[in-house]
């Protein structure tokens, strides 16, 4: 049975570098935890985009990782704060191709698209949290096959 | 920092020259900064060294997010302009896959299963494909 060891983390987002250490952390939980590889690198994915909008637009913050588990399902749950200037128009941010970043605007919408659960805590002047929850998808057992 | 992971790469990608070909091969690990030295180091390169062709191999690369994948959009258009051409090469089935599901599909850019494929591609005689900028490809 999987355990959340080496799963919980607390990891400061400041910098370039920091990204790298995140997409690796994340890699590596989901990879514990059972993900498929396309379910991990879709995982990675999202993470590296919110991490960078904490980075480039929160000024900077920090991601929370917990193993969270329902009906017998594992599941890595994902926080990203930052107590930046907040996100003024939050339907706005998340649809395609608005950006403020000099990116190409996929950044909150495409890692919404990536995992299972998002959901996003926001106000003008008081941050940024992003909770992302992706869950091991396990293939249906054949019939007969028990 | 934490032991077990692999240290991120420092400085810069390394570019190898082949005749009037540039191979850059990209790991797992890129810092933002070092794509970005990457793009301008190539359009030099490019330029100075009268370069044709240039691969991007990506089979290292373990996921591919919007910055990476502007990174890459950029520097294939701006080798268009320097009269060159990008092939990016070797992309995992999961990154492809989880790029589509992000929104972004490159229209841009010409891709090939290896450095090989990329290599004979780059051979060919240079055909018009392109009527516009990156993004407008789209229907």
């Amino acid at each position: 049975m999987h355990t959340g060891a080496g799963v919980e983390a607390r990891l400061p987002i400041r910098s370039d570098m920091d990204l790298v250490w995140v997409r690796q952390h994340v890699r590596q939980a989901a990879a514990k935890l059972g993900f498929s590889l396309v379910d991990q690198t879709k995982l990675v994915t999202a993470a590296s985009e919110l991490a960078r909008n904490t980075l480039v637009h929160g000024g900077g913050g920090r991601m929370e990782a917990s193993h969270v588990t329902t009906g017998g399902t594992d599941g890595l749950r994902l926080a990203f704060s930052d107590s930046g200037p907040g996100i003024p128009d939050l339907d706005r941010a998340l649809s395609d191709g608005y950006t403020s970043g000099g990116g190409l605007g996929m950044g909150l919408g495409g890692a919404r698209r990536l995992v299972h659960d998002f959901a996003v805590e926001t106000a003008p002047g008081a941050g940024t949290t992003v909770r992302v929850t992706s869950w091991v998808s396990r293939p249906p057992r054949l019939r007969g096959d028990v | 920092m934490s032991g077990g992971f692999s240290r991120p790469m420092a400085g810069h990608v390394p570019v190898l020259r082949l005749g009037d070909m540039l191979l850059v091969t990209l790991q797992g690990a890129l810092h933002d900064s070092m794509a970005d030295q990457l793009q301008q180091d190539l359009a030099e390169t490019i330029v100075g060294s009268r370069i044709r062709g240039v691969v991007i191999d990506i089979s290292g690369v373990e996921m591919i997010d919007s910055f990476l994948g502007r990174v890459l959009a950029e520097i294939a258009a701006q080798t268009e302009l320097l009269a060159a051409r990008t092939v990016v090469a070797g992309m995992r089935p999961a990154v492809a896959i989880t790029l589509v599901e992000l929104g972004l599909t490159l229209p841009g850019l010409r891709t090939a299963l290896t450095t090989e494929a990329a290599m004979e591609l780059l051979a060919q005689p240079i055909v018009p494909v392109r009527t516009g900028g990156v993004r407008e490809e789209s229907p």
